[in-house]
């Protein structure tokens, strides 16, 4: 975008030059005074021409710069959803569920897909309610290649609704890591679909919606949500908790060792989904700009710091550093880092980063102990604990030199003096938490009622991929 | 002739196969095992979880052999497969009532 505007100043420096040079012509050609007038009124609509096509052309060039990233984002982001986050749960479980998780996140891909297209990006962008939106958008209506300007001014208004489909489409696949190994197909389904449709859409609308509530821009508590921490990750995270406790454990649970099938596929899902968070975080800026530089230096600092800050934590405890407390760690700090990233400087986003390896540690390892419930890959540790704590310290660190986001001149967050931002995330946190935590006590209750939720004890034990799939992940005789 | 089971650990069975070879033995059966005698397992921690893994990984050597090998192959074994630490496995040796080979239904110890 830079290149662009410089092109524009030269063409316009040229211009200039050019100008009084053809003044200096003309009467040398024709000195009658009439004919001079002509003259100079045909040279200043040629040059006004000129300026506009300038204008369109940047405009123009603009637009393509950003629309490249933006759609790149997209795919990143559902490259977290698959291959990235399928074979992070897919490695954790056991041999026998392989396919079943994985396939939970796939099916995600599928289902959200369709039903974002059908009404979802209009509940959650249409409109400028305070809660939730309209029907505005339904079956995408009035979203074509013309930009959205409520949203992203430069891009398409199907870029817009692209890449925000492939935030629908990870969050609801996150919750399925609580209820590994014993959540039914058909349950699965159901209750992600409902779920959607009153968790996700209206807590999208609230924060990032126009009129929203808990809008930055313009709510009547502005929570800064850069790219989901409170949206994507406490809502799933808390979800996932709820499903947990209410499905109950696995059967042998936790007197049977249930070690994970494969680190290798979990290992190469972190990394992938490492890759595809910065899909999540810089394209949230919604344009090729700086502002989505210093998101994605953000998030690789707020990643390697957590990987850094659980491995330690590992390390003092159990006297090693683990792959697999790594991965997770990383993991955990770009959970934190998400709602930060487009507002946070380098320094502090690795401060984010170490608290949330070191917290969510404690979390799965200890609180999860002490309480006894069977969040089997640790949804609720991970995404619930990181996504908390990272939201609140959004509000600690955000600044306006990295994004003016109240106007120019207004602080931010607390680095900034304006302290208060800590208890708008605050706000942010509480009504994500509560949300979450009442709508998926429903939703649980209606899925149960329609379709069962949990497998019986002779398909949990015969593993979901047979009992659910017909299928086995690992054929090795053939 | 007499049937000789080994269980040793997997790290020495590459130099014990081929020390067996060096002393003339031309067939064996290997098998990947999980066992454990009175060596302890080890401990593993995933996400704060620890399990103890006390079946540990193994290789089965059978031999029936003529009865004269027997001594041999008993020292080339205690010769190569052993550390000198715990774990380091066990030798059964057993009578064989009749060998059979299937391609011509040679018996005893022309069919080994």
């Amino acid at each position: 975008m830079k290149r662009a505007v410089l092109c524009c100043w030269f063409a316009i420096g040229v211009l200039m030059l050019a100008l009084p040079l053809s003044a200096q012509q003309a009467p040398a050609a024709s000195s009658p005074a009439s004919a001079n007038a002509a003259s100079h009124a045909e040279v200043s609509t040629e040059v006004s021409d000129k300026l506009a096509q300038l204008d369109q052309r940047v405009t123009a060039a603009q637009a393509a710069g950003d629309n490249a990233w933006m759609l790149t984002s997209a795919a990143l982001v559902l490259m977290m959803t698959g291959p990235g986050l399928a074979l992070f749960y897919g490695g954790l479980v056991r041999r026998k569920n392989t396919l079943a998780i994985m396939m939970q996140s796939f099916a995600m891909m599928g289902l959200i897909s369709l039903l974002w297209a059908l009404v979802g990006y209009s509940l959650a962008f249409g409109g400028d309610g305070p809660i939730i939106g309209n029907f505005s958008h339904a079956f995408l209506r009035g979203v074509g290649m013309d930009p959205n300007v409520d949203y992203a001014g430069t891009i398409p208004h199907l870029t817009f609704m692209i890449y925000q489909m492939m935030f629908a489409v990870i969050t609801p696949a996150l919750i399925t890591g609580a209820t590994a190994e014993r959540m039914k197909f058909s349950g699965t389904v159901l209750f992600m679909t409902l779920w959607f449709f009153v968790v996700y859409a209206p807590l999208a609308h609230m924060v990032w919606g126009k009129g929203g509530f808990l809008n930055a821009a313009g709510g009547r508590f502005p929570c800064l949500d850069f790219a989901g921490g409170t949206v994507v990750h406490i809502s799933s995270g808390v979800s996932a908790l709820v499903c947990a406790l209410y499905m109950g454990k696995r059967i042998g649970f936790p007197r049977q060792p249930m070690p994970p099938h494969s680190l290798v596929l979990s290992f190469i899902g972190a990394c992938l989904l490492w890759v595809g968070w910065f899909g999540f975080n810089a394209g949230s800026a919604l344009a090729a700009n700086g502002l989505a530089a210093s998101a994605f230096v953000a998030t690789h600092l707020g990643a390697a710091a957590a990987a850094i800050g659980w491995s330690v934590a590992e390390w003092f405890k159990n006297g090693k550093a683990s792959a697999l407390g790594a991965i997770s760690g990383a993991v955990a700090g770009l959970v934190a880092i998400t709602p930060a990233a487009g507002f946070v400087r380098p320094m502090p986003a690795m401060v984010i980063g170490l608290a949330a390896g070191v917290l969510s540690y404690f979390m799965v390892t200890r609180v999860k102990a002490v309480f006894g419930y069977d969040d089997a890959l640790d949804a609720f540790g991970v995404h619930g604990a990181g996504g908390t704590i990272g939201a609140l310290l959004t509000g600690v660190f955000a600044q306006q030199i990295v994004n003016p986001i109240f106007g120019p001149g207004h602080p931010v967050g607390g680095r900034d003096g304006h302290w208060a931002q800590v208890g708008n995330q605050l706000v942010g946190v509480l009504v994500a938490w509560g949300f979450a935590l009442i709508g998926t006590i429903v939703i649980l209750k209606i899925t149960d009622l329609v379709t069962g939720f949990r497998a019986n004890e002779e398909q949990e034990t015969q593993g979901l991929d047979i009992s659910q799939h017909g299928e086995e992940a690992y054929y090795l005789e053939s | 002739m007499m049937k000789l089971e080994a269980i040793i650990q997997p790290s020495r069975f590459e130099s014990v196969k081929d020390a067996l070879r060096e002393v003339g033995i031309e067939g064996m059966t290997v098998t990947e095992v999980r066992g454990h005698g009175r060596q302890k397992g080890h401990t593993e921690v995933y996400r704060g979880r620890e399990y103890t893994v006390d079946l540990l990984p193994k290789i089965k050597l059978e031999m029936v052999l003529p009865d004269k090998l027997v001594n041999t192959v008993v020292d080339t074994i205690l010769k190569t497969a052993k550390t000198g630490k715990i774990g380091d496995g066990k030798i059964f040796i057993s009578r064989v009532e009749e060998a059979i080979r299937i391609r011509n239904e040679e018996r005893g110890e022309s069919a080994l």
